[in-house]
């Protein structure tokens, strides 16, 4: 039942992202180059609604709704931030999509995003045989 | 209605986006992110990836899997039903051999990347900065000087 509510997220996000072409490759472009807003304005517009939700569920004190505490806290800093953030930045203008585009990319029929797939499977497996020697 | 075909517009799409911040933490106690799907997969498919990624904690990011296939399926339903006209999100340039090399490659660094940087635009750039968390937003700042830095050297040939 529970997988179920995550499958109807994923299609409510997959849909919201679609139609918003946050998975163009054309957007992205757009975006590094400064060409046009779209990509920033959503990003910021959502970060904004995002906030200001969490703000309200702190005030209100709100809890799940299966009465549990809500988990949610920041992130430990390290160097990986900061490195594999500026990697995945050039993979995304390259490719065009970040993680959840990568799928919606598939979905909308454009069947190369299997080869961003592919690629991303073997990073995220490279990543794991190699962090031991990673600067963290 | 008929703007509903058409791409949505930033003021629609980027708060509903938002939303999912609070649908998805108060619905089903999680925190928004992708990326971590990708050791998700590694872990069915090979039993030396599920050997390498030891500490992958299951019982928060397991749902992820489930959300990528949702998203998948949303992308069927909006290029099928929801378009006024047939969507186009790669270059034609990318349906080729070296074509596909290029997106296996950058493929890589967002795999690669998105595992070291623990997280992705969906979990440091919509959540990570909704919860005011400096790392994300060190994180997010890094993505965009990793995207602009490529889009800049790729000017200059």
């Amino acid at each position: 039942m529970k997988n179920i509510t995550y499958i109807i997220f994923g299609i409510l996000f997959g849909i919201v992202l679609t139609k918003a072409e946050v998975i163009s490759w054309f957007r992205i472009q757009n975006m590094f180059q400064f060409k046009e807003l779209h990509m920033y304005l959503i990003i910021g517009s959502a970060v904004v609604v995002g906030a200001i939700s969490i703000q309200i569920i702190k005030a209100l004190k709100v809890k799940a709704l299966n009465g549990e505490d809500l988990q949610y806290g920041e992130k430990k800093f390290t160097k990986g931030f900061i490195i594999g953030g500026m990697m995945f930045g050039f993979g995304w203008a390259i490719t065009g999509a970040c993680p959840g585009p990568i799928f919606a990319q598939i979905g909308a029929g454009e069947y190369p995003a299997f080869f961003t797939l592919a690629g991303a499977l073997t990073g995220s497996y490279l990543y794991h045989s190699t962090k031991h020697k990673l600067p963290q | 209605m008929n703007w509903f075909f058409e791409p949505w517009n930033w003021y629609i799409a980027g708060p509903i986006i938002g939303l999912f911040v609070p649908a998805v933490l108060i619905i089903s106690n999680k925190m928004l992110g992708i990326s971590s799907a990708f050791d998700h997969i590694c872990m069915i498919a090979s039993p030396d990836a599920k050997k390498a990624i030891f500490n992958f904690k299951e019982k928060e990011n397991s749902w992820k899997l489930f959300f990528v296939i949702g998203i998948t399926i949303g992308a069927i339903i909006v290029s099928k039903f929801l378009s006024s006209a047939p969507l186009h999100f790669l270059p034609e340039h990318y349906y080729s051999v070296p074509g596909y090399a290029k997106l296996f490659a950058g493929g890589i660094l967002v795999g690669f990347g998105t595992r070291y940087a623990n997280g992705c635009t969906s979990g440091h750039s919509i959540f990570g900065l909704s919860i005011l968390s400096s790392a994300s937003l060190k994180a997010t700042l890094s993505f965009f000087a990793g995207g602009l830095l490529y889009t800049f050297i790729v000017s200059l040939f």
